[in-house]
């Protein structure tokens, strides 16, 4: 396992485009906290985002984990061009010519999946820590330690989402292609919605049933908005007597959804590579 | 002596046609094999199949006495097919280390296999800035990483200027020289001729001929004369057992006889000589495997 990591990595470390991409990555959160942090003197008032409650625990872990799962298409980036400059090089068959097995090829991707996905969790789960930390009107251990289930979902989260980009980047072949099929599943999925919703089940408990096992769907209802969760809108929302009930829990079901389509992504690669003649 | 690949009745068909026709041959170690085959003819398609990058229809192949799964086979050979595919982005260097990741060996040797082709001044350059004769060659440096049981060239000197071609040449002699078995696929019949001791002909995915190269052609070779008396010449050697097939090259006028037995060009200058014939150009050859080649592959046309 370490071998083929260290192979994937030693592809990646010296590709120009991947080390910019991943360094955007996480320093778009970086600065954004940042930011957050600072005092700002608007109209005279002190305006500062962090006081808004959004950096207190345990809601940070929600919002966090939330806001930065979307810069995730900057890593697809990445993982969609990993797989598809394999065969734009050509460098896949020779990799196989000498001597790597297609088995070995797909694990090596899903490895370097695995391994971003997990430093990504680890850097917002730091990252949401020491915000907290500052910022948080909370800071007893057991509330800083509690909802962290939104870390973990975090992390599926990513799993599943970059085990279809790397299944599209074997299917189409070619990064731009993928990333447009990309766009264009998340259409269909939404097109879906529609249909299901008005001529189909005419409920959106009855859509959202089935959606949940639509694999973009399902990355997403591991975790839900955070922001109805706001005070300030829990505050607003009551005067307008209108009433929020939206499930945030992680459920173990949406949990198996994501895992059984990483296994499917992953298979189906393979399956994909085993087929094909190079 | 030690079987390095045994292929039996390997079968490729793409949808209805079939690259490759029950195709069977046998290396064994420290020869040199050429595949031959005009473009298209499968030699490719064949040496993908072994190297696990095309699927085979049926049949089946055997390194190494099947000790081992293909792909720990695959580490022991060296193998380059038609282009050069590696990192753009890399390094020589750092191309090639990825290649010891790779086939699990230490990167000891990239140095030394970088003198061999010449590229050693350029191991810090990005492949992408190389000549098709230089990634060549760094190819041919990565198939040799792992000191190889077997080497395998597909076209190694396709498209490459005839400074190039040279380069190549001198390296594949460099490296025979060491004892390595090498399997060499071409179009290029001086190039097979040149360096291999048995051959493989492919046409159109059927196997006309495995052996040794010498042995291809069972005829004794031919003769190139002239002489004054051409006529009287001609006449005699009509009559002769030795001779048969007597012709008129249009080009060079030269009179041309196929040998039908071992004749020493000595005893052949005697001979005419005592029948008052004297010559004023006399050659022995043997067909050269050009010639050898268009005969098979028209005889079986």
């Amino acid at each position: 396992m370490l071998r083929l990591l260290h192979i994937e990595f030693h592809k990646l470390r010296y590709s120009k485009s991947t080390k910019i991409l991943t360094i955007i990555y996480f320093l778009i959160p970086l600065s954004i906290s940042l930011i957050a942090s600072i005092d700002f003197n608007f109209i005279g008032i002190n305006v500062r985002v962090a006081d808004q409650g959004i950096f207190n625990f345990p809601y940070i872990w929600h919002f966090n984990t939330f806001l930065i799962s979307f810069l995730k298409l900057f890593l697809a980036i990445v993982i969609v061009s990993m797989m598809s400059n394999e065969y734009t090089n050509r460098t896949l068959k020779q990799n196989l010519i000498d001597g790597l097995s297609k088995k070995e090829f797909i694990l090596s991707k899903f490895y370097m999946i695995l391994a971003l996905s997990l430093a990504s969790t680890v850097f917002v789960f730091i990252l949401s820590l020491i915000l907290g930390l500052f910022f948080s009107d909370f800071t007893e251990a057991s509330i800083i330690f509690s909802d962290l289930e939104f870390i973990l979902a975090y992390f599926i989260k990513l799993v599943g989402f970059f085990s279809f980009c790397m299944f599209l980047g074997v299917l189409v072949k070619r990064s731009a292609f993928a990333l447009g099929f990309l766009f264009v599943w998340y259409i269909i999925e939404k097109i879906i919605y529609l249909i299901l919703l008005f001529k189909i089940m005419g409920t959106e408990a009855g859509a959202d049933k089935v959606m949940q096992f639509f694999p973009l769907e399902a990355t997403a209802n591991l975790i839900k908005q955070p922001f109805s969760r706001l005070n300030f809108i829990q505050t607003a929302a009551s005067q307008l007597q209108t009433d929020f009930v939206i499930d945030y829990a992680l459920h173990w079901y949406s949990i198996a959804i994501v895992i059984v389509w990483t296994a499917i992504f992953v298979w189906g690669s393979q399956a994909l590579l085993k087929k094909r003649d190079l | 002596m030690n079987t390095i690949l045994k292929i039996n009745q390997l079968t490729k068909k793409f949808g209805l046609l079939t690259a490759v026709n029950n195709i069977s041959f046998t290396i064994e170690k420290g020869n040199i094999y050429g595949i031959l085959g005009p473009n298209g003819s499968g030699k490719s398609t064949t040496l993908g199949m072994v190297l696990n990058v095309v699927n085979k229809t049926s049949g089946d192949f055997q390194w190494f006495n099947g000790e081992q799964s293909i792909h720990q086979a695959l580490k022991k050979v060296g193998a380059i097919i038609e282009h050069p595919n590696f990192y753009p982005y890399m390094t020589a260097k750092q191309n090639l280390n990825l290649v010891c990741k790779i086939k699990n060996v230490t990167n000891a040797k990239i140095e030394e296999k970088l003198e061999l082709v010449g590229l050693l001044d350029r191991k810090d350059s990005n492949f992408s800035s190389f000549s098709l004769g230089m990634k060549q060659r760094l190819a041919i440096a990565s198939a040799l990483l792992n000191d190889p049981e077997i080497l395998i060239l597909d076209e190694p000197t396709n498209g490459l200027d005839p400074q190039g071609i040279h380069q190549i040449r001198e390296i594949i002699r460099k490296i025979a020289a060491t004892g390595t078995t090498i399997l060499l696929a071409s179009h290029l019949l001086d190039e097979v001729e040149k360096v291999c001791s048995h051959v493989i002909i492919i046409r159109k995915g059927v196997m006309l001929y495995s052996g040794k190269v010498d042995e291809m052609n069972a005829s004794h070779g031919y003769v190139e004369m002239q002489a004054q008396k051409n006529a009287l010449l001609i006449e005699v050697l009509k009559n002769h057992e030795w001779f048969e097939n007597i012709t008129i090259d249009k080009e060079t006028g030269l009179t041309k006889a196929i040998l039908t037995q071992p004749i020493e060009a000595e005893k052949l200058n005697q001979m005419l000589f005592e029948k008052g014939i004297i010559l004023s150009h006399l050659v022995k050859r043997k067909e050269s495997l050009e010639q050898q080649f268009l005969e098979l592959t028209q005889q079986n046309a």
